[in-house]
Protein backbone atom coordinates (compact mmCIF):
# COMPACT_ATOMS: atom_id res chain seq x y z
CA UNK A 1 0.00 0.00 0.00
CA UNK A 2 1.01 3.29 -0.71
CA UNK A 3 2.06 5.32 2.19
CA UNK A 4 2.58 9.60 2.40
CA UNK A 5 4.31 11.77 4.97
CA UNK A 6 2.63 14.17 6.63
CA UNK A 7 3.53 16.78 9.64
CA UNK A 8 1.09 16.58 12.30
CA UNK A 9 1.55 19.04 15.06
CA UNK A 10 5.48 19.32 13.36
CA UNK A 11 5.98 15.91 13.80
CA UNK A 12 6.19 13.21 11.03
CA UNK A 13 3.32 10.99 10.31
CA UNK A 14 2.73 8.08 8.08
CA UNK A 15 -0.93 7.34 6.23
CA UNK A 16 -2.16 5.67 3.16
CA UNK A 17 -2.59 7.51 0.59
CA UNK A 18 -5.56 8.82 -0.27
CA UNK A 19 -7.02 8.83 3.23
CA UNK A 20 -9.51 11.73 3.71
CA UNK A 21 -9.34 14.15 6.90
CA UNK A 22 -12.25 12.53 8.44
CA UNK A 23 -10.21 8.99 8.61
CA UNK A 24 -6.76 10.20 9.97
CA UNK A 25 -8.44 12.51 12.93
CA UNK A 26 -10.34 8.83 13.43
CA UNK A 27 -7.05 7.40 13.44
CA UNK A 28 -5.34 10.06 15.75
CA UNK A 29 -7.78 9.91 18.14
CA UNK A 30 -9.64 13.20 17.92
CA UNK A 31 -12.45 12.25 16.50
CA UNK A 32 -14.74 13.00 19.65
CA UNK A 33 -12.42 16.19 20.60
CA UNK A 34 -13.56 19.50 20.46
CA UNK A 35 -10.36 20.71 18.00
CA UNK A 36 -10.13 22.51 14.70
CA UNK A 37 -8.02 21.75 11.93
CA UNK A 38 -5.72 23.76 9.40
CA UNK A 39 -3.75 21.85 6.57
CA UNK A 40 -1.05 24.41 5.39
CA UNK A 41 -1.89 27.12 7.33
CA UNK A 42 -5.81 26.92 5.99
CA UNK A 43 -8.70 26.69 8.11
CA UNK A 44 -10.46 23.64 7.38
CA UNK A 45 -14.22 23.60 8.50
CA UNK A 46 -15.32 20.34 10.07
CA UNK A 47 -18.14 20.64 7.02
CA UNK A 48 -15.04 19.79 4.39
CA UNK A 49 -13.25 17.02 6.90
CA UNK A 50 -14.66 14.23 4.94
CA UNK A 51 -13.92 15.33 1.02
CA UNK A 52 -10.31 16.80 2.23
CA UNK A 53 -7.97 14.00 0.94
CA UNK A 54 -4.64 13.95 2.83
CA UNK A 55 -1.41 14.96 0.66
CA UNK A 56 2.15 13.99 0.95
CA UNK A 57 4.12 16.73 2.74
CA UNK A 58 0.76 18.31 3.97
CA UNK A 59 1.62 20.03 7.20
CA UNK A 60 -1.69 19.99 9.60
CA UNK A 61 -2.63 21.74 12.26
CA UNK A 62 -5.20 20.42 15.25
CA UNK A 63 -5.73 23.15 18.14
CA UNK A 64 -7.76 22.94 21.57
CA UNK A 65 -9.37 25.65 23.82
CA UNK A 66 -6.47 27.05 26.22
CA UNK A 67 -6.45 29.74 28.81
CA UNK A 68 -5.43 32.95 27.49
CA UNK A 69 -5.02 36.40 27.98
CA UNK B 1 -23.62 50.56 43.07
CA UNK B 2 -27.54 52.37 41.70
CA UNK B 3 -25.01 54.86 39.90
CA UNK B 4 -24.03 52.30 37.64
CA UNK B 5 -26.87 50.74 37.22
CA UNK B 6 -27.92 52.12 33.52
CA UNK B 7 -24.05 52.40 32.51
CA UNK B 8 -23.44 49.18 30.39
CA UNK B 9 -20.25 48.76 28.21
CA UNK B 10 -21.74 47.91 24.30
CA UNK B 11 -19.56 46.41 22.35
CA UNK B 12 -20.94 45.97 18.60
CA UNK B 13 -24.69 46.08 20.17
CA UNK B 14 -24.47 44.23 22.54
CA UNK B 15 -24.55 45.40 25.90
CA UNK B 16 -22.33 44.17 29.12
CA UNK B 17 -22.69 45.67 32.70
CA UNK B 18 -19.81 44.82 33.53
CA UNK B 19 -16.34 46.97 32.29
CA UNK B 20 -14.16 44.20 33.53
CA UNK B 21 -12.79 41.50 30.84
CA UNK B 22 -10.35 38.74 32.25
CA UNK B 23 -8.19 36.19 30.81
CA UNK B 24 -8.28 32.71 31.55
CA UNK B 25 -4.16 32.17 31.87
CA UNK B 26 -1.51 31.35 34.71
CA UNK B 27 -4.06 30.65 37.28
CA UNK B 28 -2.60 27.65 40.04
CA UNK B 29 -5.36 25.82 39.24
CA UNK B 30 -8.73 25.68 37.51
CA UNK B 31 -10.69 25.79 40.61
CA UNK B 32 -9.16 29.40 41.34
CA UNK B 33 -9.39 30.71 37.88
CA UNK B 34 -13.31 29.70 38.30
CA UNK B 35 -13.08 31.63 41.90
CA UNK B 36 -11.36 35.01 40.08
CA UNK B 37 -13.67 34.82 36.85
CA UNK B 38 -17.07 34.65 39.69
CA UNK B 39 -15.28 37.28 42.16
CA UNK B 40 -14.32 39.44 38.88
CA UNK B 41 -18.16 39.83 37.99
CA UNK B 42 -16.49 39.76 34.60
CA UNK B 43 -19.12 38.83 31.49
CA UNK B 44 -16.55 38.22 28.78
CA UNK B 45 -13.09 36.14 28.99
CA UNK B 46 -10.36 35.35 26.96
CA UNK B 47 -9.21 32.22 25.80
CA UNK B 48 -6.83 31.01 23.71
CA UNK B 49 -5.85 27.79 20.76
CA UNK B 50 -2.77 25.71 21.07
CA UNK B 51 -2.07 22.30 19.44
CA UNK B 52 -3.18 19.73 20.81
CA UNK B 53 -1.81 16.07 21.26
CA UNK B 54 -4.42 13.84 21.13
CA UNK B 55 -3.03 12.37 24.76
CA UNK B 56 -3.48 15.53 26.48
CA UNK B 57 -7.10 15.60 28.48
CA UNK B 58 -7.11 18.92 30.22
CA UNK B 59 -9.32 20.36 28.20
CA UNK B 60 -12.64 19.32 29.07
CA UNK B 61 -12.49 20.69 32.73
CA UNK B 62 -11.46 23.89 31.56
CA UNK B 63 -13.76 24.23 28.66
CA UNK B 64 -16.45 22.79 31.43
CA UNK B 65 -16.05 25.78 33.64
CA UNK B 66 -15.83 28.45 31.03
CA UNK B 67 -19.04 27.62 29.70
CA UNK B 68 -20.32 27.17 33.35
CA UNK B 69 -19.41 30.68 34.03
CA UNK B 70 -22.01 32.09 31.75
CA UNK B 71 -19.12 34.92 30.12
CA UNK B 72 -19.00 35.50 26.48
CA UNK B 73 -15.63 34.04 25.29
CA UNK B 74 -13.67 36.37 23.55
CA UNK B 75 -11.04 33.89 21.89
CA UNK B 76 -7.34 35.48 20.79
CA UNK B 77 -4.64 34.86 18.53
CA UNK B 78 -2.33 35.26 20.81
CA UNK B 79 1.66 34.54 19.43
CA UNK B 80 0.60 34.85 15.76
CA UNK B 81 2.65 36.70 14.04
CA UNK B 82 1.53 37.72 10.95
CA UNK B 83 -1.90 38.94 9.24
CA UNK B 84 -2.45 35.31 7.76
CA UNK B 85 -1.77 33.20 10.89
CA UNK B 86 -4.00 35.62 12.65
CA UNK B 87 -6.68 35.37 10.51
CA UNK B 88 -6.24 31.12 10.19
CA UNK B 89 -6.41 31.05 13.93
CA UNK B 90 -9.31 33.27 13.91
CA UNK B 91 -11.52 31.46 11.77
CA UNK B 92 -10.36 28.00 14.19
CA UNK B 93 -11.74 30.01 16.54
CA UNK B 94 -15.29 30.31 14.98
CA UNK B 95 -16.21 27.43 14.41
CA UNK B 96 -14.37 25.89 17.84
CA UNK B 97 -16.40 28.39 20.00
CA UNK B 98 -19.23 29.67 18.10
CA UNK B 99 -18.54 32.85 17.99
CA UNK B 100 -17.90 35.90 15.62
CA UNK B 101 -16.17 37.85 18.60
CA UNK B 102 -12.08 37.81 18.28
CA UNK B 103 -9.62 39.17 20.40
CA UNK B 104 -7.03 40.20 17.44
CA UNK B 105 -3.24 39.65 18.18
CA UNK B 106 -0.51 40.01 15.50
CA UNK B 107 2.68 40.23 17.20
CA UNK B 108 5.98 42.24 15.93
CA UNK B 109 8.44 42.00 18.32
CA UNK B 110 10.02 39.16 20.76
CA UNK B 111 10.93 41.63 23.63
CA UNK B 112 7.71 43.50 24.48
CA UNK B 113 5.30 41.66 22.49
CA UNK B 114 4.28 44.81 20.65
CA UNK B 115 1.22 44.48 18.19
CA UNK B 116 2.78 44.85 14.71
CA UNK B 117 0.46 47.57 13.45
CA UNK B 118 0.72 46.63 9.67
CA UNK B 119 0.11 43.37 9.85
CA UNK B 120 -3.04 43.80 12.39
CA UNK B 121 -4.11 46.19 9.54
CA UNK B 122 -4.85 43.86 7.22
CA UNK B 123 -5.91 40.82 9.43
CA UNK B 124 -8.47 43.18 10.73
CA UNK B 125 -9.70 44.82 7.30
CA UNK B 126 -10.00 41.01 6.43
CA UNK B 127 -11.50 39.38 9.56
CA UNK B 128 -14.40 42.41 9.35
CA UNK B 129 -15.10 41.49 5.91
CA UNK B 130 -15.51 38.06 6.69
CA UNK B 131 -18.28 38.93 9.91
CA UNK B 132 -15.95 39.47 12.47
CA UNK B 133 -16.60 41.36 15.50
CA UNK B 134 -13.08 42.04 15.86
CA UNK B 135 -11.54 43.74 19.45
CA UNK B 136 -7.78 44.43 17.96
CA UNK B 137 -5.36 44.41 20.65
CA UNK B 138 -3.31 47.55 19.54
CA UNK B 139 -0.58 50.03 20.54
CA UNK B 140 -1.27 53.97 21.68
CA UNK B 141 -0.67 55.17 18.18
CA UNK B 142 -3.56 57.30 17.05
CA UNK B 143 -3.31 57.03 13.82
CA UNK B 144 -3.35 53.11 13.85
CA UNK B 145 -6.07 53.35 16.15
CA UNK B 146 -8.22 55.73 13.49
CA UNK B 147 -7.02 53.24 11.01
CA UNK B 148 -8.38 50.45 12.93
CA UNK B 149 -11.37 52.60 13.46
CA UNK B 150 -11.98 53.01 9.67
CA UNK B 151 -11.74 49.47 8.60
CA UNK B 152 -14.87 48.50 10.97
CA UNK B 153 -13.56 47.65 14.39
CA UNK B 154 -16.47 48.93 16.32
CA UNK B 155 -14.01 48.33 19.39
CA UNK B 156 -10.30 49.13 20.11
CA UNK B 157 -7.91 47.52 22.89
CA UNK B 158 -4.83 49.92 23.13
CA UNK B 159 -2.07 48.67 25.57
CA UNK B 160 -1.00 49.98 29.28
CA UNK B 161 1.87 48.64 29.01
CA UNK B 162 3.50 45.25 27.18
CA UNK B 163 2.07 42.23 28.48
CA UNK B 164 2.56 40.67 31.71
CA UNK B 165 4.80 43.57 33.23
CA UNK B 166 2.25 45.42 35.21
CA UNK B 167 3.58 48.20 34.65
CA UNK B 168 0.73 50.05 34.26
CA UNK B 169 -0.40 53.08 31.86
CA UNK B 170 3.12 54.01 30.76
CA UNK B 171 2.42 57.06 27.77
CA UNK B 172 -0.57 58.62 29.19
CA UNK B 173 -0.56 61.53 26.56
CA UNK B 174 -1.19 59.06 24.04
CA UNK B 175 -3.96 57.53 25.96
CA UNK B 176 -5.78 60.86 26.72
CA UNK B 177 -4.90 61.74 22.79
CA UNK B 178 -6.75 58.08 22.14
CA UNK B 179 -9.75 59.28 24.46
CA UNK B 180 -10.15 62.58 23.02
CA UNK B 181 -9.91 61.76 19.38
CA UNK B 182 -11.76 58.49 19.22
CA UNK B 183 -15.64 58.02 20.07
CA UNK B 184 -15.86 54.04 19.78
CA UNK B 185 -14.82 51.35 23.13
CA UNK B 186 -11.83 51.48 23.99
CA UNK B 187 -10.40 48.89 26.36
CA UNK B 188 -6.82 48.97 28.22
CA UNK B 189 -5.95 45.24 27.70
CA UNK B 190 -2.46 44.52 29.05
CA UNK B 191 0.12 45.81 31.29
CA UNK B 192 -1.98 46.26 33.98
CA UNK B 193 -0.45 45.11 37.71
CA UNK B 194 -2.27 47.28 40.54
CA UNK B 195 -6.40 47.79 40.61
CA UNK B 196 -4.95 51.78 41.18
CA UNK B 197 -3.64 51.40 37.52
CA UNK B 198 -7.20 50.29 36.76
CA UNK B 199 -8.96 53.19 38.07
CA UNK B 200 -6.79 55.23 37.03
CA UNK B 201 -7.77 54.21 33.37
CA UNK B 202 -11.33 54.70 33.78
CA UNK B 203 -10.70 58.24 35.01
CA UNK B 204 -9.72 58.99 32.24
CA UNK B 205 -12.96 57.77 30.67
CA UNK B 206 -11.33 54.29 28.93
CA UNK B 207 -14.45 51.87 28.59
CA UNK B 208 -13.25 48.99 29.92
CA UNK B 209 -9.83 46.76 31.09
CA UNK B 210 -8.86 43.57 30.04
CA UNK B 211 -6.50 41.33 32.10
CA UNK B 212 -4.85 38.57 33.31
CA UNK B 213 -1.34 37.91 34.90
CA UNK B 214 -2.29 40.60 37.72
CA UNK B 215 -5.18 38.37 38.90
CA UNK B 216 -3.84 35.26 37.88
CA UNK B 217 -0.43 35.76 39.50
CA UNK B 218 -1.35 36.84 42.56
CA UNK B 219 -1.55 35.16 45.97
CA UNK B 220 -4.81 35.01 46.03
CA UNK B 221 -6.49 35.73 42.52
CA UNK B 222 -10.19 35.85 43.93
CA UNK B 223 -9.41 38.72 46.05
CA UNK B 224 -7.67 40.17 43.51
CA UNK B 225 -9.80 39.77 41.06
CA UNK B 226 -12.23 41.73 43.33
CA UNK B 227 -10.01 44.46 44.12
CA UNK B 228 -9.58 45.14 40.34
CA UNK B 229 -13.79 44.86 40.24
CA UNK B 230 -14.19 47.88 42.62
CA UNK B 231 -11.35 49.78 41.15
CA UNK B 232 -12.71 49.56 38.01
CA UNK B 233 -16.34 50.62 39.25
CA UNK B 234 -14.69 53.34 41.71
CA UNK B 235 -12.95 54.97 38.86
CA UNK B 236 -16.15 55.02 36.63
CA UNK B 237 -17.99 56.58 39.02
CA UNK B 238 -15.23 58.97 39.18
CA UNK B 239 -15.13 59.47 35.39
CA UNK B 240 -18.94 60.02 35.19
CA UNK B 241 -19.36 62.62 38.29
CA UNK B 242 -16.51 64.72 36.88
CA UNK B 243 -12.71 64.99 38.35
CA UNK B 244 -11.83 68.27 39.54
CA UNK B 245 -8.88 70.08 37.83
CA UNK B 246 -5.58 70.38 39.61
CA UNK B 247 -4.06 73.66 40.47
CA UNK B 248 -0.34 75.16 41.23
CA UNK B 249 -1.59 76.69 44.26
CA UNK B 250 -2.86 75.64 47.66
CA UNK B 251 -6.65 76.37 48.49
CA UNK B 252 -8.36 76.07 51.74
CA UNK B 253 -11.00 73.84 51.64
CA UNK B 254 -12.39 75.21 55.05
CA UNK B 255 -13.76 78.30 54.95
CA UNK B 256 -11.71 81.35 56.27
CA UNK B 257 -14.05 83.72 57.05
CA UNK B 258 -14.30 83.80 61.18
CA UNK B 259 -10.97 81.79 61.40
CA UNK B 260 -9.74 82.16 65.84
CA UNK B 261 -6.58 83.59 66.34
CA UNK B 262 -6.60 85.14 63.78
CA UNK B 263 -4.01 88.54 63.62
CA UNK B 264 -3.57 91.01 60.59
CA UNK B 265 -0.14 91.61 61.37
CA UNK B 266 0.95 87.87 62.14
CA UNK B 267 1.51 88.99 65.91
Amino acid sequence: MNEITLRLNDEAVRLPAGTPLTDALQAWHYADRRVAVAVNGEFVPRSAYAGRVLQDDDRIDIVAPVGGG
Amino acid sequence: MDALHDDTLTLYDEAFASRFLLGTALYPSPTVMQEAIRAAGCEMVTLGLRRQNPAGGDGEAFWQILRDSGCRLLPNTAGCRSAREAITLAQMSRELFDTPWIKLEVIGDDYNLQPDPFGLLEAARELVDQGFKVLPYCTDDLVLCQRLRDAGCQALMPWGSPIGTGRGLMNRYALETLRRRLDVPLIIDAGLGAPSQAAEAMEMGFDGVLLNTAVARAHRPPLMAEAFAEAIRAGRKAYLAGLMQQRQTASPSTPTVGQPFWHRDGG
